[in-house]
């Protein structure tokens, strides 16, 4: 390489710009790589409890002889406080044609809008076209949560 | 005395701080028309690193069981904060890092870097790719979907066609008869454990091997590399090869975020082992050329089943490629030729079966 | 010519003795010391059909099972081996039954509510009665033989519970036992009446669902005939039979036009569009003026209903697409990495909303429709909305890719900048 007309000053301080680059280069790319590090390590806000359990709700959150739906992996399901003031757990997709069940407060039972069909409290299947009973879930009541877990059997 | 300067002695008490640098300054890497080819081994160091890294990420939300694992993948790339990034930057650069394995072995092949004094450096390389090629293999199941089952279940049959020991090796490699959770159990401990154990253990043996001899100069290049005056023979390993290193190791991160962010690794259907395998399971590319030399042979040959021959031809060929450096010791000489051919050869093959697999798969 | 007289009963006495030793050495046998004395098998298992019945067969019979015999129906004596005293009228022997008598030799037990008590209290005793109302057994009144009776349907001797799966009355085999008759083009002749039953319901969906899902309160040809008194169920009572299981549709259509309009021209309600027994899955094409659409079968370009029924499937076509759409565009943002999966569980909701319209089709008029048509397209707006969301997210991560890239690309050229100026030095360096 030629030598250049550049005084020694210049050299210096093209080559400051250049360390000082680089070294903001580099510190800027070791930040976009520790960013993302740092947010995977904090536990995001759904706790994984693992695809056999879900929390479904708190104590308080139904009244006697009400139901509710909720997510349970990818499908719907259902929590029903009895008015035996138990805790019963379901899938709500209906053994039908898939829509999702509602709790009938009025009927006591488990019923399916779409075609009228019904399921009891223990999730058989007593009228209508459901060809088969709801899987039933095991309900477990920790302080003030509700979770529902798959038996061991669905 | 400044601050560094102080440091410095304070290191070299009790560490030998100044011999270590002593040595980095005088390292030297030579400087030819192949020199590009000594990059391969960094990069495929800096691609091992980033696996190590991504997959303790990976480990803190993994679930190695049959219930679990496929949901555990799930919640990483959908619910953890840029889990999809580390997940697909790990599956992406194992596939990377096996084939700059690949090219940095063929490379070293070619320029005959495996001669003496080098054999063992060649030997523990070898290692190296094998354990390499178990990582892949092993880690391929953890996700837990139907491709990654029937491909172990496809390939651990074919362990099986080993004579004698096959059937052990299969029990031992599945934990049973079949593909089941005992198996992910077992690869699970084999990927972050023991080859993990292993593969530090043989790369420490390589680098200081490496370290103790140097680069070597492809013999179809001394000729010329002599002729050049000595101060233009070698360049500096510090800073000028780290530099252009870095600049490498740089780039193929550059590759690898880019491979991860515009095609995240997909994540498959969860493994049914009742459901019947899926038409054209194939393995993952860095097999497909045994996979496809064991499809092209006849069922039965002489007393044994194709596959069984096929294996053996394998572990033969692997053998023979090992001990490389044992047949090619000649300076001049017949068996320098010989030695090229083979290499020519086996890259041909790897290349056109590899590339004949997926034309099948493409009609 | 005394003395040496021989009788003609001599030699036949002497071959028939000797036969009749033979067939008693043969009974010998220890099997046969197993058995009850029931002289009626011993030889009729032996003889070709039609008098042939196999001891094994009539022993896996409810009958046998029940402690039931030979004799508790034919009457005669299964103590003797001689055939003349087994079956003499002295012994109750009936003689062989015609068909004309099965039914009221089958009621004498049957219809006994005291005597079938003792056997199964929850049995029915009615089935006679039943069977004298139906169209069979009226023909039969009336001398026609032809007619199924009930060891047609129940088999002869070798009946079983109708809850047992090989019974030929079990759910799964009553459409075939039907068909024996009622798919025979050259029997069901005199009678003018269709013979494709039994090939149009193996077409359809409910024999899909007896068969295939194994659901066994499917409907076969006795659930909507009767069994014991089967008759078709004429074009009036069509609805109610359908609405014992379908009843959304059949109340629906109890308020809708087309009950009376269907009433007025003695059409048979629900078989109309659905036929009897090829009742097919009805798809979205079933309703409208298209290909495949029932409706233009009465209606005409430009009335009413044909406006209706098309503006019916433009709706139900508009929320199958619009839920597609949205299907789509989060599987695109699952497969990028995305979460969303509490979106794709709100779109089961609009899946819901379009099968309750298609239950609502039933009401033969735009508007209740409509109703569940907007209902399913507010949730697919919603969810597509969320999916579009969802892109962006990944858009934004690739965004952050860039910005990593520039960041990257910055450094790899600093690096080759100073690589160069490194080495510029050193060959100054060594030039000098």
């Amino acid at each position: 390489m030629t030598p250049t007309n550049e005084s020694p000053s210049d050299k210096e301080a093209r080559r400051h710009f250049l360390e000082i680059f680089l070294g903001t280069g580099i510190i800027a790319s070791l930040l976009s790589f520790l960013y993302p590090v740092i947010r995977y390590l904090i536990p995001p806000p759904q706790t994984d409890l693992g695809s056999n359990t879900v929390l479904a709700a708190k104590v308080g959150e139904l009244s006697v002889n009400s139901g509710k739906i909720f997510r349970f992996g990818d499908k719907p399901a259902i929590l029903i406080l009895t008015s035996g003031d138990k805790y019963v757990a379901f899938t709500a997709v209906c053994t039908h044609l898939g829509c999702t069940v509602q709790y009938r407060p009025d009927l006591r039972e488990i019923w399916c809008p779409c075609h009228n069909g019904k399921y009891n409290l223990q999730g058989r299947n007593i009228s209508g076209p459901p060809p088969k009973p709801l899987a039933e879930f095991t309900v477990n009541v920790k302080g003030a949560d509700i979770y529902v877990s798959r038996t061991a059997a669905s | 005395m400044s601050p560094g300067a102080q440091i410095r002695n304070w290191l070299d008490d009790r560490f030998g701080w100044d011999d270590l640098i002593a040595f980095l300054k005088h390292k030297t890497v030579p400087l030819h028309r192949y020199s590009y080819w000594y990059y391969l081994g960094g990069i495929t160091l800096f691609l091992f690193s980033l696996q190590v890294v991504t997959g303790i990420l990976l480990l803190l939300y993994y679930r190695p069981t049959p219930s679990d694992a496929f949901e555990s993948v799930q919640y990483i790339m959908t619910q953890a904060r840029f889990g999809w990034l580390i997940r697909s930057i790990h599956s992406w650069g194992a596939n990377l890092m096996i084939f700059t394995a690949f090219a940095h072995m063929f490379s070293v092949a070619f320029l005959k870097s495996y001669r003496k004094p080098r054999e063992l450096t060649w030997l523990s390389g070898m290692v190296l790719l094998f354990l390499v090629l178990g990582f892949g293999f092993s880690g391929y199941l953890l996700p837990w979907n139907t491709l990654a089952f029937f491909a172990t279940t496809v390939g651990t049959s074919l362990v099986g066609q080993v004579p004698l020991v096959g059937h052990w090796l299969l029990i031992f490699l599945r934990g049973g008869q079949d593909v089941t959770g005992a198996t992910l159990g077992r690869f699970f401990a084999f990927h972050v454990a023991l080859l993990p154990g292993l593969a530090t253990a043989f790369i420490l043996v390589h680098l200081v091997l490496i370290q103790r001899f140097g680069m070597s100069v492809p013999p179809r290049v001394e000729p010329e590399w002599k002729a050049k005056p000595p101060e233009q023979r070698e360049i500096r390993f510090f800073p000028n090869f780290l530099l252009r290193e870095l600049m490498g190791w740089y780039l193929a991160l550059g590759v690898l975020g880019s491979l991860a962010a515009l095609k995240p690794w997909e994540l498959g259907t969860k493994a049914d082992p009742f459901a019947s395998a899926p038409a054209g399971i194939k393995p993952e590319w860095y097999f497909m050329f045994m996979f496809e030399t064991l499809k092209l042979l006849p069922a039965k040959m002489w007393f044994m089943t194709g596959e069984s021959l096929g294996v053996i031809a394998f572990g033969i060929a692997a053998l023979l490629w090992t001990l490389l450096p044992f047949f090619d010791h000649e300076r001049q000489g017949r068996s320098g030729r010989w030695a090229a051919g083979v290499v020519v050869f086996a890259l041909a093959y790897v290349v056109a079966l590899t590339a004949y697999g997926y034309m099948v798969m493409a009609k | 010519m005394e003395g040496k007289r021989q009788t003609r009963m001599g030699r036949t006495g002497w071959t028939g003795l000797l036969f009749s030793f033979a067939l008693c050495l043969m009974f010998a046998s220890p099997a046969h010391a197993q058995t009850t004395q029931n002289s009626c098998l011993d030889c009729h298992s032996r003889l070709d059909p039609p008098l042939q019945v196999k001891a094994e067969v009539f022993a896996r019979s409810i009958h046998a099972q029940k402690g039931l015999s030979c004799v508790s129906c034919h009457g005669g004596d299964p103590t003797t081996d001689d055939m003349a005293r087994a079956m003499s009228p002295a012994a109750g022997f009936k003689g062989p039954i015609s068909r004309k008598q099965i039914p009221a030799l089958c009621a004498s037990c049957h219809s006994n509510a005291a005597y079938m008590r003792g056997f199964d209290p929850s049995l029915r005793t009615d089935e006679f009665s039943q069977y004298q109302t139906s169209v069979h057994g009226q023909l039969l009144a009336k001398g026609d033989t032809k007619v199924a009776v009930c060891t047609d349907c129940h088999g002869l001797h070798d009946i079983r519970a109708p809850s047992d799966p090989q019974s030929s009355v079990y759910p799964l085999n009553v459409a075939k036992t039907c068909a024996t008759c009622h798919a025979n083009a050259a029997y069901m002749k005199p009678y003018k009446i269709p013979t494709d039953q039994y090939a149009s319901y193996t077409a359809s969906v409910h024999y899909e669902d007896l068969t295939v899902k194994g659901d066994l309160s499917a409907p076969t040809c006795v659930t909507c005939h009767g069994s014991h008194g089967a008759a078709p169920p004429g074009v009036t009572s069509v609805v109610n039979v359908c609405s014992t299981c379908h009843i959304f549709q059949a109340e629906l259509f109890d308020k809708s036009p087309h009950k009376q309009a269907f009433a007025s021209m003695g059409l048979p309600g629900c078989v109309v569009c659905h036929s009897n027994h090829r009742i097919v899955e009805p798809t979205d094409a079933f309703i409208g003026t298209g290909k495949g659409a029932v409706c233009v079968n009465c209606h005409t370009r430009g009335d009413p209903g044909y406006i209706a029924a098309a503006r019916i499937h433009q709706g139900l076509t508009e929320l199958t697409v619009s839920i597609q759409r949205s299907d789509n565009i989060l599987s695109e943002a699952e497969s990028s990495g995305v979460e969303v999966g509490s979106a794709l569980l709100e779109l089961n909701d609009a899946r819901d909303d379009l099968m309750k319209a298609r239950v609502s089709v039933h009401n033969f008029s735009v508007a209740p429709v409509e109703k569940n048509i907007q209902a399913g397209l507010a949730v697919t707006q919603k969810t597509y909305k969320a999916g579009v969301a969802a892109l962006a997210e990944r858009d934004y991560r690739r965004k952050g890719l860039g910005i990593a890239l520039i960041v990257i690309l910055a450094v790899v050229i600093g690096f080759g900048l100073l690589i160069k100026k490194v080495e510029s030095r050193n060959r100054q360096e060594t030039q000098k």
